[in-house]
């Protein structure tokens, strides 16, 4: 019988909630790396026991994690101590140094001036779908590195920053690449999301990056509402058989494209708010997609504090509530962009975690939630492994 | 020997109980101090200091005998008490109240 695994980052550590197909009994494990914040925990597709963690601290900075166990135990990359001497005799402790390529240049700051870039923290990790010692990292400010050692080291992948970098600004939550998506039919394309800069592809695995953007309408959040860059895309997510087709929840806005981003078309359509954060798809349904509408961007908690998933079974343009199991009433919560992912399950398995520290479960397409863990520090990031 | 206390989060990092004992090269300084435990744990790297630079995180405070080291130089020479291993050098998260 298949095997779920959850992956919960949160605001003091991680935690992970394993369960049989039927997806009722869950067992928690953690908390991980307790009293750090980890933004984001990822399993490696090809080897699903290879864990990778990004733990940080506002105190401390930057350590990546990995478990080659499945999350039982945990070690900085390259610390065996074979690989811990460098060749002038010094420790290498590597794994957490993420230094800007070149010339660091600048951003555009909160106040429209220029800005330094300054590394902050890893916000997303995304495993290779071919390379169990190949990941990408989604950093802030906003860049993309990739380790081909197994997280040992990082480099970034400096042409990201050249799509016009000095015109990226922070948003609220900061400056951050927070979404990876790689196309499963071309090893060489991956998309990546910037709040708030915008969406971006690469055809060459990484050599050049150009704005996908065309569609996006940003009319309160950027002086030219039409432009290239500056867009706050909050997600971004495909289904692996149809990685040409996107779909977005920006700022204001859920879109979709049909042409890996060159076009982008609103597709709001009845939702109560179309602010939100995470955005993903069913895995067998590759045109049901779900959203978690959020009021607007002053107050992030449900519309009339009633917690609800909005589904859509058309590629979007028409939703339905999702509301059985769910908070009723006098719920103030938010879901964050990397909080909600699917399982591989027959009938797909959708999950998310709130600021409230509850993960919700819905082992039927969305249809029915329950809570899987209450009272956790407030949730990051949930990641799902399907495991045989 | 020098004994050094780590804040939580960094013991916790390290899986370290209690202090950390260590025997820099001489002279004792600041810096011959983080060399050496930096050697001792390559995890701690970075997350005192800046990889590049070396400088001090903003929000790591040294202390040595009741006294603030965080603006001293690196390359300053700790205190006779702290070399002798009477007394523990101190790394802490600045304070965070509220």
């Amino acid at each position: 019988m298949s095997k779920i695994r959850v992956l919960v980052g949160t605001k003091k550590g991680a935690f992970i909630l394993t369960a049989d197909g039927a997806r009722k009994n869950w067992k928690i494990s953690g908390p991980h790396f307790a009293g750090w914040e980890i933004y984001h925990l990822k399993g490696s597709p090809v080897d699903p026991n290879r864990i990778f963690a990004s733990q940080s601290s506002g105190w401390f900075g930057q350590i990546i994690q990995r478990s080659d166990d499945g999350g039982k135990t945990w070690n900085t990359p390259g610390s065996s101590p074979e690989e811990l001497k460098g060749p002038g005799g010094f420790p290498k402790g590597e794994s957490n140094k993420f230094v800007y390529a070149g010339k660091v240049g600048t951003h555009k700051f909160y106040d429209g001036s220029q800005h330094p870039w300054e590394f902050k923290r890893v916000w997303h990790i995304e495993p290779s779908l071919t390379n169990p010692d190949v990941a990408y990292a989604g950093v802030e400010d906003a860049a993309i590195f990739k380790t081909a050692d197994g997280g040992k080291t990082w480099k970034e992948l400096p042409g990201l920053r050249q799509a016009k970098g000095n015109l990226w600004q922070p948003g609220a939550g900061g400056m951050a690449v927070h979404t990876i998506l790689l196309d499963p039919k071309n090893e060489k394309r991956i998309f990546v999301a910037i709040s708030a800069g915008g969406c971006f592809r690469t055809d060459d695995g990484g050599k050049n990056w150009k704005p996908i953007t065309k569609g996006l309408k940003s009319p309160y959040e950027l002086p030219d509402p039409d432009a290239e860059v500056g867009h706050c895309v909050h997600r971004i997510a495909l289904h692996p058989s149809r990685p040409d087709v996107l779909f977005m929840q920006k700022h204001w806005d859920v879109l979709r494209s049909d042409n890996a981003g060159d076009q982008w078309n609103e597709v709001s359509g009845n939702l109560p708010t179309d602010f939100g954060f995470p955005i993903d798809v069913n895995f067998n349904e590759p045109e049901t997609i779900y959203v978690v509408p959020i009021t607007s961007d002053s107050l992030h908690y449900p519309p009339d504090g009633k917690l609800r998933v909005y589904r859509s079974r058309t590629g979007g343009g028409e939703w339905e509530p999702l509301a059985k199991g769910l908070p009723p009433k006098n719920c103030y919560v938010n879901v964050l962009r990397d909080a909600m992912a699917v399982d591989a399950l027959d009938k797909c398995g959708v999950y998310f975690g709130t600021t409230g520290g509850q993960v919700y479960c819905s082992a039927n397409d969305g249809n029915s939630w329950s809570a899987i863990a209450e009272h956790l520090p407030p949730v990051y990031s949930v990641e799902v492994q399907t495991l045989k | 020997m020098i004994r050094v206390v780590l804040p939580f989060h960094l013991r916790n990092l390290t899986r370290v109980e209690g202090e950390v004992e260590l025997e820099p090269v001489a002279p004792v300084t600041i810096c011959a101090v983080l060399d050496a435990l930096e050697e001792k744990f390559p995890a701690l790297r970075g997350t005192i200091r800046d990889h590049g630079t070396l400088k001090r995180r903003a929000f790591i405070r040294y202390f040595a005998c009741k006294e603030d080291w965080s603006l001293e130089p690196p390359e300053r020479q700790l205190p006779d008490e702290i070399i002798r291993g009477d007394e523990p050098f101190l790394i802490v998260g600045a304070m965070a109240g509220g």
